[in-house]
């Protein structure tokens, strides 16, 4: 990325007294020995994002997916996928449980309503602090293991997740209806200060209720600091060791390093984004069912990443965005809606037309997205993003003979 | 450094311009909501009315949901002056006159609950948010009933109730803006007790299979309270996940347990599976304490008996409504419904048509779509025609009170649709019972929707 490549940059780093070759530290030292363009870079990607994401109400009218919930959906599960994809795409470890830390982070944030107070913020720290407890626990357990055995490790104890929310631990999660939040409970904050009680059980930012837009603005703004957090990790000396472990774990071991404090630092972080994904669910909608743990649910995220475009920084949050957008969008297409968006054409062809398309819309659209995702990984193994790039570089070549060819700013 | 300045000051003033750029972004939108907040949720202001139907199609449940869709199309053709009119007819007393609601067309969305609290909140919220629906009807699942009608009374949306049979629904979860016409599992108790009493005799020793959610739950309890009067005693009560296929493992215990009635509280896919893999186990030609094994199945359903085929000859549970029942409305809807689908209708069907002609009919009586002024011109509502007989909506907990049926599978039928015969009609006056026994709060009329 950003090693010393002139010759006056490596004269100037030999003759840098901090310059230490026997630490243990990579060359690279953190911002400030990059080049300006990089970091510019970095800020004109968190500038993009941020009006992309803060701007979804407009741009996402033509698609008929501007309303609050499925914008809502958008930005807690690009968090979940961004968080999935700090593991993951960092350091090639593929786990298949992180929907567990989604289903603790809801439970937590909805125990939180239910015991301290309808505020958010308690709800957010409990709920990120319980999932990195787990976290813990289940990264120092499974991450004992690479590879295949990695990911079984982190599938079996997720489902063990699930089965003791679904029925051993009934009465803290309430089973398969779910945990609500009811009128009764303590909310022993609330309380305290007095706070009326006889409103709706919603979660308030300060008065604000979270749902419908201010919901999608909480989740939009969290998702941001998530993107620039996610973005520094990538950049750090920490994201550069998560790297080599991914590149070659042994080498990294003969040097000295022992990868396994690195590895569980980042499962907790990855798990905490998960469990902040999970108290943003449990906000928006004060309710934790235990299918959001579910193996499927962790299918799902990894099913995101890949489409996105795994290791980058937008890739999986746009993942997130075209799976969530099937499963709300094309799942409630049926023949109806699809004669009116043919009605342009005459009876005939339009009937076979909509004979052709109704298998793969309404209740066959798992069908679509595994065409879709079957497209992608054969034809760009980098996700969408990938095609993105490739795009782009047609675009700038054709345009200008200049050798820039680098959008993204990840790797 | 001064490179170093240059870049700082790079960043603030893009850090500035993006906090600028998302505060303008921003603004509209708390404004419009502040706007739209001030009156009730998607009030219909062209010339139709949207309603919102949230089935299961996909999940254990997918049967009865896809037969309660072809209702929900049903009545929404009848109360556009489509079709022969079915159950629109007999309905009485009814302010419907055919086309549509307060002289709007009636049109509507879909949704698939998946049989999950998440999913079903998901779908209903874009129902809601996206599309613009009325009314919420729907849903096969006690547990996703339950979290659907909390939605709505959060947004203010009428919910009417699909196929559930928790006492919850009505009773320690009920809501305002929800509203139940199917029967619940304490009724089955006190109408199948007596039966159970008379058939089984008084000194039965039973088990219990439960479906682990809110349903089972409250079926189990109320069922055992019932046959605990009689003099049964409970061996066991056994919780079963929602869907889990096989039920060998939970079967094998029973027939060592010294029990001598299994009772199946379970529905759809769920009791097809458990039914006919306790009849593989021969557990109905067992003797058990000298008696005769039975099994019993408090809620049963047309679709569910069509499912487990031979499994279900002579075994007794109750239903809420059958297609044979010999009344004006039930010979008007099965009429109207099999020409249509070429198939008689489940209870599960008759429910939601029932639902969305109630919905309908008080919108006309109130003369306006204001969920207030709805609610009130159902709570209390007393009619006839729907199919059950005199019904009543009971305004202290939005249930419906009406004869309730006791079936049992039989023997010898004539044709494929032939399942069940009802063996007694168990009057609304024995299944009654005070709505303060469950508890909770119905809530506010006015609320801050959407």
């Amino acid at each position: 990325m950003s090693a010393p490549t002139t010759a006056a940059e490596r004269k100037k780093a030999i003759s840098d007294p901090d310059f230490d070759v026997s630490t243990r530290q990579l060359p690279p030292r953190g911002p400030e020995t990059k080049p300006m363009t990089n970091v510019d870079k970095d800020w004109l990607a968190i500038v993009a994002f941020t009006v992309i994401v803060l701007g979804m109400p407009w741009w996402l009218q033509p698609l008929g997916a501007a309303y609050p919930d499925l914008m809502q959906k958008f930005a807690i599960y690009g968090i979940f996928a961004l968080g999935f994809n700090l593991l993951f795409g960092l350091t090639g470890y593929l786990s298949f449980g992180h929907a567990a830390f989604l289903g603790i982070g809801s439970y937590a944030a909805v125990w939180s309503f239910k015991l301290f107070t309808m505020n958010i913020i308690p709800a957010v720290l409990f709920a990120m602090l319980v999932a990195a407890v787990a976290a813990v626990f289940i990264g120092f357990i499974s991450l004992r293991r690479s590879g295949i055995y990695f990911s079984i490790l982190t599938l079996a104890l997720a489902q063990m997740c699930y089965n003791l929310a679904y029925s051993v631990l009934t009465p803290i999660t309430n089973g398969e209806t779910g945990l609500r939040v009811l009128r009764d409970d303590p909310r022993v904050l609330d309380a305290m200060t007095g706070t009326e009680r006889t409103g709706s059980l919603i979660g308030s930012l300060f008065g604000e209720k979270m749902v419908g837009y201010p919901g999608f603005y909480l989740c939009a703004v969290l998702l941001i600091i998530a993107f620039y957090i996610a973005l520094r990790i990538m950049r750090s000396p920490f994201g550069m060791m998560l790297r080599a472990i991914k590149s070659n774990q042994h080498r990294m071991i003969y040097t000295g390093f022992n990868p396994r404090p690195y590895m569980l630092t980042i499962f907790v972080v990855s798990g905490m984004y998960s469990g902040l994904a999970g108290a943003l669910l449990a906000i928006t909608d004060p309710l934790a069912g235990a299918e959001r743990m579910q193996w499927t649910a962790s299918g799902e995220v990894v099913l995101m990443t890949i489409l996105g475009g795994a290791g980058t920084i937008s890739g999986p949050i746009l993942g997130a965005g075209i799976i969530k957008y099937f499963e709300n969008i094309f799942s409630a297409l049926n023949d109806s809606a699809l004669s009116s968006a043919f009605s342009f054409l005459p009876p005939a062809p339009r009937e076979f037309l909509v004979t052709i398309v109704s298998p793969f819309v309404g209740e066959g659209w798992h069908l679509t997205l595994g065409i879709l995702f079957m497209v992608i990984v054969i034809f760009l193994p980098g996700g969408i993003m990938e095609g993105i790039r490739r795009i782009w570089k047609l675009v700038t070549r054709r345009g200008s003979s200049s050798s820039k060819t680098e959008v993204q700013p990840a790797e | 450094m001064s490179i170093i300045d240059k870049k700082s000051l790079t960043r603030r003033t893009l850090l500035k311009g993006s906090a600028a750029g998302a505060t303008l972004l921003a603004t509209p939108y708390f404004f419009t909501k502040g706007a739209y907040a001030a009156e009730y949720c998607n009030m219909p202001g062209g010339d139709t009315v949207t309603l919102g139907f949230n089935v299961p199609q996909t999940g254990p449940y997918a049967d009865e949901g896809a037969d309660e869709l072809r209702a929900f199309q049903l009545a929404v053709k009848h109360l556009n002056g489509e079709g022969d009119g079915g159950m629109l007819n007999t309905f009485k007393p009814s302010n419907l006159k055919g086309n549509g609601i307060l002289g709007k067309k009636v049109a509507y969305v879909t949704g698939d609950t998946q049989t999950k609290s998440d999913a079903a909140r998901a779908s209903a919220k874009r129902m809601i948010e996206k599309d613009g629906a009325l009314m919420i009807s729907g849903g096969s699942s006690s547990g996703v009933a339950v979290a659907v009608q909390s939605l709505c009374q959060e947004t203010g949306v009428i919910f009417m109730a699909g196929l559930t049979h928790s006492n919850d629904t009505t009773g320690k979860d009920k809501r305002r803006y929800g509203f139940r016409h199917f029967f619940n599992a304490y009724m089955s108790g006190q109408a199948l007790g007596p039966i159970l009493a008379q058939e089984y005799g008084k000194d039965r020793k039973a088990y219990h299979l439960t479906a682990d959610y809110t349903w089972g739950w409250t079926q189990e309890e109320s069922i055992k309270n019932a046959t605990e009067n009689l003099g049964w005693e409970t061996v066991a009560a056994v919780r079963t996940p929602l869907g889990a296929g096989d039920f060998s493992q939970y079967l094998t215990p029973v027939l060592n347990s010294g029990a001598d009635v299994l009772i199946l509280n379970h529905y759809g896919a769920d009791m097809v599976n458990s039914l006919r893999q306790a009849v593989q186990f021969g557990m109905r030609e067992k003797q058990v304490n000298g008696k005769d094994f039975q099994i019993v199945v408090p809620l049963y359903s047309e679709l569910m008996a069509m499912g487990a085929g031979e499994a279900v000859k002579g075994i007794l549970g109750t239903a809420n409504w059958n297609w044979q029942l010999d009344n004006d409305g039930t010979r008007a809807f099965a009429k109207s419904f099999g020409e249509e689908y070429g198939q008689p209708p489940s209870q599960a069907a008759q429910t939601c048509y029932a639902q969305t002609l109630l919905y309908a009919n008080a919108c006309e009586t109130a003369g306006e779509f204001t969920p207030p002024a709805v609610i009130k011109a159902m709570e209390g509502f007393e009619f006839d025609g729907l199919g059950n007989g005199q019904t009543l909506y009971r305004d202290a907990d939005h249930q419906c009170f009406k004869p309730v049926l006791v079936v049992k599978g039989k023997e010898n039928p004539e044709n494929q649709f032939d399942i069940l015969e009802v063996v007694e009609v168990v009057p609304t006056e024995k299944v009654m019972y005070d709505p303060s026994i469950f508890g909770g709060e119905l809530g506010p009329y006015e609320v801050q929707g959407c």
